[in-house]
C-alpha cells in the first residue's frame, strides 16, 4: 500500500459503536490467551483482499479475520458458528435486540 | 431484505464532536451477527466471561491522547526522564504508570532541524496502549499509502508546512516497534506547570501530523 | 538511544505470496542500520499458526532519493522501517 497513489487523507472521525468495542476486546482476549497472534490476524486482513477496503468498515474486516483465526485453532466449528448466528438473526433486528443489549 | 429504516441520528454530532455511528438501534448487520455469535460461543466454552470482556473495553476506554501528553509533559520538564524516555519508551511509560503492553515503545524527538511522523503502511500499528485508539484517518488508504512517499504534502494538508531545511523522518511501524513523537516544546512556555504543558499537546503532535499548541 | 547509522544493508527483492512484514515498496532499496532491535518471532511463521524461531529485527534509514528516485518530494527526507534479519543482505554504500 505503501507509495501508491491516492488521494486527500479524509479526518472525520466517529465514536466508537458498543459492537466495534466488542471485537477489538475479543481480539486482544483471544490473542492473550494464545490462540493466534496479531499476525494471524494480519494475514487474514491481507488475504481478504485490497477490495474489502471498499465494502467492509474496519472492524467488520477484523471480525471476519479473527474469527477465520478461531476457528482455524479450532476454539468452535463452523457448525456451531452457523447455529448460533441462525439462532441470534431470529431474536430481533437490531443489534440491540439480537444482542440482548 | 429492505428496511424502511429511521435514519435520524446522522446529522447530529455526539459529544465528542464526531457522527454517532449505528448501534443498539439498527438493523443488525452479518457482521454483527457474527461478533455476537463469536462471544457467546467463546463464553458458553468458558474461554473468556462477559466480565472479561466489558473490562477490557472499560480498560482501552480509559487510554486516551492525555496519557501520552502527561508522558511528554514530563519529559519536556525533567532532562532526566527525556533521556529515559528516548533510551526506552516502554519503561519510561511504565515509570509513569502507564503500562506499556508487550509492543515496545521508541520515542522520536522532533528538534529545529528534524520533524518526524509515524504510519504502518501495512496495516494500522499504532501505540494505543499509550494514546487510545487511533483516529480513522490514520488506518485510511489515502495516509498510508501518501505519507511514505509525499510526507510534507500530507503534513501541509493537515496544516503543517514544514520549511525545505527541515528534514522529514517517516516512520513506517512494520514490525513490533510503535512509535510516538516526542514534539519540540514551544516557545514561549518557560515557567509553565507540567499539567499545563500538556493541555498543548495533542493527540497529533505525537503522531506527527501536527504541533503542539502555543499558549495563548 | 538510537546508535550511529553503521552498516549499509540492502532488502531483498522477494516476492512470495503470504503475509510477511517487509513493505514492497523498499524491496530491492539499500539503507542503514539505525539501531537493532529483538530478537523476536518469525511473523511469517506465526501468522500462519506455526512455532516461530527467533530473529533479529533491524530498524533501517532509507532515503527518499533511495526509495523513490525522482519521484522524492525532497531527496534527503528519510524513511525508517523495521526489517527481519533475514530479509538483509549486506551491500556497499551507494
Amino acid at each position: 500500500m505503501g507509495g501508491q497513489d491516492a488521494g486527500q487523507v479524509p479526518r472525520e472521525g466517529h465514536d466508537f459503536a458498543l459492537w466495534e468495542k466488542r471485537v477489538d476486546a475479543l481480539m486482544v482476549l483471544c490473542s492473550s490467551k494464545g490462540y493466534f497472534t496479531v499476525d494471524g490476524l494480519r494475514r487474514v486482513l491481507e488475504d481478504m483482499g485490497e477490495e474489502s477496503f471498499e465494502t467492509m468498515t474496519y472492524y467488520e474486516r477484523w471480525i471476519s479475520s479473527i474469527n477465520q483465526n478461531m476457528v482455524e485453532a479450532g476454539a468452535y466449528s463452523l457448525e456451531e458458528l452457523g447455529t448460533k448466528m441462525a439462532e441470534i438473526t431470529a431474536r430481533g433486528e437490531t443489534y440491540g435486540e439480537a444482542s440482548g443489549g | 431484505m429492505p428496511h424502511d429504516h429511521h435514519d435520524h441520528s446522522h446529522d447530529e454530532l455526539s459529544p465528542s464532536g464526531h457522527p454517532y455511528r449505528q448501534d443498539n438501534d439498527e438493523p443488525l448487520t452479518y457482521w454483527q451477527t457474527m461478533e455476537i455469535a463469536m462471544r457467546e460461543l467463546l463464553i458458553e466454552k468458558e474461554i473468556t466471561t462477559a466480565a472479561e470482556i466489558t473490562a477490557r473495553i472499560e480498560e482501552m476506554d480509559r487510554r486516551s491522547p492525555a496519557d501520552g501528553a502527561a508522558v511528554i509533559a514530563r519529559a519536556w520538564v525533567d532532562p532526566e526522564y527525556k533521556a529515559h524516555l528516548l533510551a526506552d519508551g516502554s519503561a519510561a511509560c511504565k515509570a509513569m504508570g502507564f503500562e506499556p503492553g508487550v509492543l515496545r515503545l521508541i520515542a522520536v524527538e522532533n528538534t529545529a532541524d528534524v520533524h518526524n511522523v509515524v504510519v504502518c503502511t501495512l496495516c494500522s500499528c499504532y501505540p494505543r496502549n499509550l494514546l487510545g485508539l487511533p483516529p480513522d484517518w490514520y488506518k485510511t488508504r489515502a495516509y498510508r499509502s501518501r505519507v511514505v512517499k509525499e510526507p510534507r504534502k500530507v503534513l501541509a494538508e493537515f496544516g503543517l508546512d514544514l520549511p525545505d531545511g527541515m528534514t522529514v523522518r517517516v516512520h513506517d511501524s512494520t514490525a513490533d516497534m510503535r512509535y510516538v513523537v516526542l514534539p519540540a516544546r514551544p516557545e514561549g512556555t518557560e515557567g509553565m506547570s507540567e499539567a499545563e504543558l500538556a493541555q498543548l499537546i495533542t493527540r497529533d503532535s505525537m503522531i506527527g501530523t501536527g504541533v503542539p499548541k502555543t499558549p495563548t | 538511544m538510537a546508535e550511529a547509522l553503521s552498516s549499509w544493508v540492502r532488502v531483498r527483492e522477494m516476492m512470495p505470496p503470504g503475509h510477511v512484514r517487509t513493505p514492497s515498496y523498499l524491496r530491492g532499496k539499500r539503507g542503514q542500520l539505525e539501531r537493532t532491535l529483538g530478537p523476536f518471532h518469525n511473523p511469517e511463521k506465526l501468522a500462519y499458526g506455526l512455532e516461530a524461531e527467533k530473529l533479529s529485527l533491524y530498524r533501517v534509514r532509507f532515503s527518499m532519493a533511495e526509495v523513490w528516485g525522482d519521484a522524492a518530494e525532497n531527496p534527503d527526507d528519510t524513511l525508517d522501517a523495521e526489517i527481519y534479519a533475514h530479509w538483509l543482505e549486506p551491500c556497499d554504500a551507494p
